[in-house]
């Protein structure tokens, strides 16, 4: 899909797809230099998304690729980096919870 | 700013094309191009249909660095894709596109005993609404 996002597009240097949008949902994807893509699926009241994706990539470079014993490009066994994912979406999710309190 | 729109009937047929800014064209002729949305916006229906936490959900729009691209469908199948650049937000694109269909498309495509909606629209007053509705829009 991002070939064809780049190409079909009437705009030189464009990126491939970074946000998707629909009723229920929103994709939105972070690109390593590397081409590692990292997506998360939020809702409609999700902020805060690029801020939460590069903390992701954190983790991620902090528990797998610093991790002598992963196989790059294997999927990922790694109980650190899933136990601090879970932390790191749990922050979020109350960040977000109290935005929306403080604001209604 | 919007850069060019497409109209597709549910068959995947382009009903009408018109670009007011384009900086590089793509290679393929018109035919392969619209062939190439289309096939990509089906994919990516099929895609968000499947991949969707919830039922019935609809792909609506995606954005890249430097330019959205939005899709409404009506539920006769007919889709009107636009692609804006990204300092249109997400929801004056939407509105846009509905305001489009209602002003533009029922009025002088739909209404006009003349046009079969199955094949590409030619009539010079669809067009000339269009491109005022568009300009207008623009100038906002």
């Amino acid at each position: 899909k991002a070939v064809v996002s780049t190409q079909s597009t009437g705009i030189e240097q464009s990126s491939g797809i970074k946000e998707l949008h629909t009723e229920k949902f929103t994709l939105r994807c972070f690109q390593t230099i590397t081409g590692v893509k990292f997506f998360v699926i939020v809702d409609q009241k999700q902020t805060g998304c690029e801020h939460l994706l590069l903390r992701i990539y954190e983790l991620y470079t902090d528990y797998v690729l610093k991790n002598p014993f992963y196989p790059i490009d294997m999927p990922i066994r790694c109980e650190l980096f899933d136990q601090n994912l879970r932390k790191v979406i749990e922050q979020v999710e109350r960040a977000t919870a109290y935005n929306s309190a403080t604001l209604s | 700013m919007i850069y060019n729109l497409y109209i597709f009937n549910s068959a995947g047929d382009c009903l009408y094309y018109s670009e007011w800014r384009r900086k590089k064209q793509t290679d393929m002729s018109k035919d392969e191009e619209n062939k190439l949305v289309y096939g990509m916006l089906h994919s990516l229906k099929s895609f968000v249909a499947r991949i969707s936490p919830d039922t019935s959900d609809s792909f609506q729009s995606y954005q890249t660095s430097t330019y959205r691209l939005s899709m409404y469908e009506t539920p006769s199948g007919v889709k009107f894709v636009m692609n804006t650049g990204l300092e249109l937000s997400l929801q004056s694109a939407r509105e846009i596109l509905h305001s489009l269909y209602k002003e533009v498309y029922v009025e002088f495509a739909v209404k006009n005993p003349m046009l079969s909606l199955q094949s590409p629209i030619d009539s010079e007053l669809f067009r000339d609404k269009l491109e005022a509705f568009i300009n207008s829009k623009m100038r906002e």
